[in-house]
């Protein structure tokens, strides 16, 4: 028992730091109340913590509650401050660190718009099949997109595109949820 | 049962069922038909006061001082920006605050209207939580969540933002059981786990150089909890020391009391934080006033760390044993294993230990040289002390922040809880005049005296005011050392005396201000004249202003540097505290 010895929960390290960073998908089920998110950003700003990527939306509409999906980049001791400083927030229910507790699913979609013309669109055409990126807009000169997957299967297909005429891109940010019968 | 009223007879009705007597506050156009539902009745008391600060700081003063929280009244725009500082004040000091704050319509929100301002945005990051009611119909339940919130877990400040519509809007209003408040994520854990609190236990009990460290935590959790810290501190014979607002938890008349710990501590209390093996931190953050030096902060104790938020637990210092739970039950529960497994205080095995402490003792690191000529501020204090235990009623006592404060806390002495209001976290100057407002109104027979600095006391001293309205008979003993001590003594230690804007050019006569203000004032400049004076000033009934001149120059010490360990403390008789820091420490605060 040498926990004096150990790094800290600041993200500012008081000491010198000793542990490496870690990427952690984090699920956290709030009450869907006005400026919810704002409490949480400004937490995440307010004591130095980084985001990676955030998405929320509505999960259960009669209980009001919402779940919000956080990729975080910090050493083991301040995701754990993250996930206690989370848990203070008053309508905040649960705080889940699906990285450290498991197999669990991460799931992005993107739609990306790529512009081109003879043997450039065939070849786009042929990757989106490789990739199963579904057509959901098309003109004589320009696709739109709908792929989804994991982040870096999303991210290898938008670097092919990128000589192929690639004009614009929008991810709708982590969707992540725990493997297995037991929910949150 | 509901009953039909407006949004503003609501707010009036909830406080009035949560047992608020004394509101502080300052009314404005989006206020004025809660103001209008307060006049219709006299449950309720309101206090006027000067500036919005000062109806935050006399609501922290009520509060802790009674234990129940305090509440504020402001109206949009101004009066709430100016509310800012208190709340975030409350925020760090875990202070329950109730604060509503009048809105614009509705329609208005977000047009930039007249003394419109973002108040749920700009308070989101100093309140415990915060609300803007946009319909009338939620708001019994919010007003009643909000006491809940301020009052329970770890305390602090709760905003209520009420648009002037939803005050007049009519609604049906209950008071919601506790249970049917929609927060049900809020819920702080009570009880210790029991394991971690034998683990405990069990290393208190084969410790040798143990050391209670304990903090306000102990005074949120009711007078109880300093009942069972004595008791606990008396069955273990442990020394007991404390941060600057846990003062008054433990006596400051017993034997084991070490006096206050950090930055302006003892040498006893820093020394054996530093030295020893079993630190039993209850109720206290690890703040960076009292751990100096992380990585070198009582480098070979096992530490036991018992707080009610689970986010203060390795936070700072990693510890042995966290304990998440309210102070007093897990203190409770500690007596009991104690007990269980000894009917003996460690008093053979930890002799060594005290007699290692009483050699700490002796440097006597609060000693000062007196002068005959000069009044020196510790003798001042001193002097006021002494003069406060010779009359019957209660003292409370505020402070202000710089030099006077650390001193008040090194030689006023407290026996009892909820006796000593100060701004920790924040370090607020202009807190002690107006929390000195507020614990008279809420003890109107005690005597109340904010030990203050002339510059501090000038930052909410329109609060006077409010005092002599209210014939509240509080006392600013003012340690009027015509200087930002605190800064000039910075500057002395850290940017070679180069005196950059740490005094004032010009003071104001104490003595005419008090009496413009219908205040007594009193002056005393001569160490053979203070005791008079400072009966004076007890005997008489009603505000007073005392300016005592004192040494200019005097330094607090004893000091931990920032960024140094606790065992390289500035004694007092350091001649030059000029010399002792590096480069690298100057850019520490
Ligand atoms: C609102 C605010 N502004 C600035 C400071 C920084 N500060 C800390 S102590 C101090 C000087 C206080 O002077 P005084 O009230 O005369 O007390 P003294 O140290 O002389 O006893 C200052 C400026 C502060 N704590 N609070
Ligand atoms: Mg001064």
């Amino acid at each position: 028992m040498n926990a004096h010895l150990q790094p800290t929960g600041s993200a500012y390290f008081l000491t010198q730091e000793t542990q490496q960073t870690e990427r952690h998908t984090l699920s956290v089920l709030v009450d869907n109340e006005p400026g919810i998110l704002a409490r949480v950003v400004g937490l995440f700003s307010a004591r130095g913590y980084n985001i990676e990527s955030l998405t929320v939306s509505e999960t259960e509409h009669d209980k009001r509650l919402s779940r919000i999906t956080v990729v975080v980049v910090a050493t083991p001791k301040v995701l754990v401050q993250i996930k206690t400083q989370l848990e203070r927030l008053v309508p905040v229910h649960k705080v889940h660190d699906l990285t450290a507790e498991g197999a669990y699913l991460e799931r992005e979609l993107a739609l990306i718009k790529v512009k081109g013309s003879g043997e450039h669109r065939a070849e786009t055409l042929r990757l989106a099949d490789a990739f199963r990126a579904h057509i959901v807009d098309a003109t004589v000169e320009s696709f739109v997109f709908e792929v989804t997957g994991k982040p870096e299967k999303v991210d290898s297909f938008i670097a092919l595109m990128a000589p192929l005429g690639l004009v614009e891109v929008v991810r709708t940010g982590l969707a992540a949820i725990g493997r297995g019968p037991e929910g949150m | 049962m509901a009953e039909k009223m407006t949004g503003a007879e609501m707010v009036i009705q909830a406080l009035t069922d949560q047992g608020v007597e004394h509101i502080f506050g300052y009314p404005g156009g989006a206020a004025l038909p809660i103001y209008d539902a307060m006049f219709q009745q006299d449950f309720v008391k309101h206090i006027l006061v000067r500036h919005e600060q000062g109806a935050t700081h006399m609501a922290e003063g009520y509060a802790r001082s009674t234990g129940k929280p305090g509440v504020v009244l402001v109206t949009s725009g101004p009066g709430a920006t100016n509310a800012v500082t208190g709340l975030t004040d409350a925020l760090m000091d875990s202070i329950p605050l109730v604060c509503i704050t009048a809105q614009v319509p509705t329609t208005l929100i977000g047009t930039d209207g007249f003394q419109e301002c973002d108040t749920v945005g700009i308070t989101r990051s100093c309140t415990k939580h915060n609300y803007l009611v946009k319909n009338v119909a939620d708001l019994p339940r919010v007003l009643h969540e909000a006491f809940h919130i301020a009052t329970t877990g770890r305390p602090g400040p709760v905003v209520i933002d009420i648009p002037k519509d939803v005050q007049f809007a009519v609604g049906d209003y209950y008071k919601p059981e506790t249970e049917t408040l929609r927060h049900q994520s809020y819920r702080p854990k009570m009880d210790g786990d029991l394991a971690a609190i034998e683990a405990a236990v069990d290393l208190m009990l084969k410790a040798e150089r143990p050391i209670f460290y304990t903090g306000g935590g102990v005074i949120n959790a009711g007078p109880e909890a300093s009942e069972n810290l004595r008791e606990l501190a008396e069955l273990t014979g442990f020394p007991v020391t404390s941060t600057l607002m846990g003062l008054g938890a433990y006596p400051a008349s017993e034997p084991q009391w070490m006096g206050m710990l950090g930055m302006h501590g003892t040498y006893e209390a820093n020394m054996a934080m530093h030295d020893c093996d079993v630190m039993i931190n209850i109720g206290a953050r690890f703040d960076d006033r009292i751990t100096g030096r992380i990585d070198a902060f009582s480098p070979n104790s096992r530490k036991i760390h018992v707080d009610i938020d689970p986010s203060s637990i390795n936070k700072i210092i990693r510890v042995d044993v966290p304990i998440v739970g309210d102070c007093n039950r897990v203190l409770e529960e500690m007596i009991r294993i104690w007990r269980s497994r000894t009917n003996q205080p460690r008093t053979e095995a930890i002799a060594p230990w005290w007699k290692q402490i009483e050699k700490w003792r002796a440097v006597g690191s609060l000693n000062f040289k007196n002068s005959d000529t000069i009044i020196k501020p510790q003798w001042a204090i001193q002097r006021l002390y002494e003069a406060t235990k010779a009359q019957s009623k209660d003292v409370y006592i505020t402070t202000e922040v710089g030099q006077h404060q650390m001193w008040a806390a090194q030689h006023f002495h407290f026996d009892k809880p909820n006796h000593w209001m100060t701004s920790g976290g924040l370090g607020t100057m202009g807190y002690g005049l107006p929390a000195a407002v507020g614990v008279q109104v809420a003890h109107p027979d005690a005597l109340v005296i904010d030990i203050a600095g002339e510059a501090s006391v000038q930052m909410t001293m329109q609060e006077l005011s409010t005092a002599v309205q209210y014939r509240l008979p509080i006392k600013v003993f003012i340690l009027n050392n015509e200087r930002m001590g605190m800064v000039r003594q910075w500057q002395d230690l850290l940017h070679g005396s180069r005196y950059a804007h740490s005094y004032s050019e010009s003071l104001p006569d104490f003595v005419k201000l008090a009496e413009a203000y219908g205040a007594k004032g009193i002056k005393c400049d001569t160490p053979a004249d203070l005791d008079a004076a400072i009966a004076e000033m007890i005997d008489y009934d009603g505000p007073v202003l005392f300016d005592v001149l004192v040494e200019k120059d005097e330094n607090c010490l004893p000091m931990i540097p920032s960024g140094k360990p606790h065992n390289e403390i500035i004694l007092p008789d350091t001649a030059d505290i000029g010399d002792i820091i590096d480069e690298k420490g100057r850019a520490l605060v």
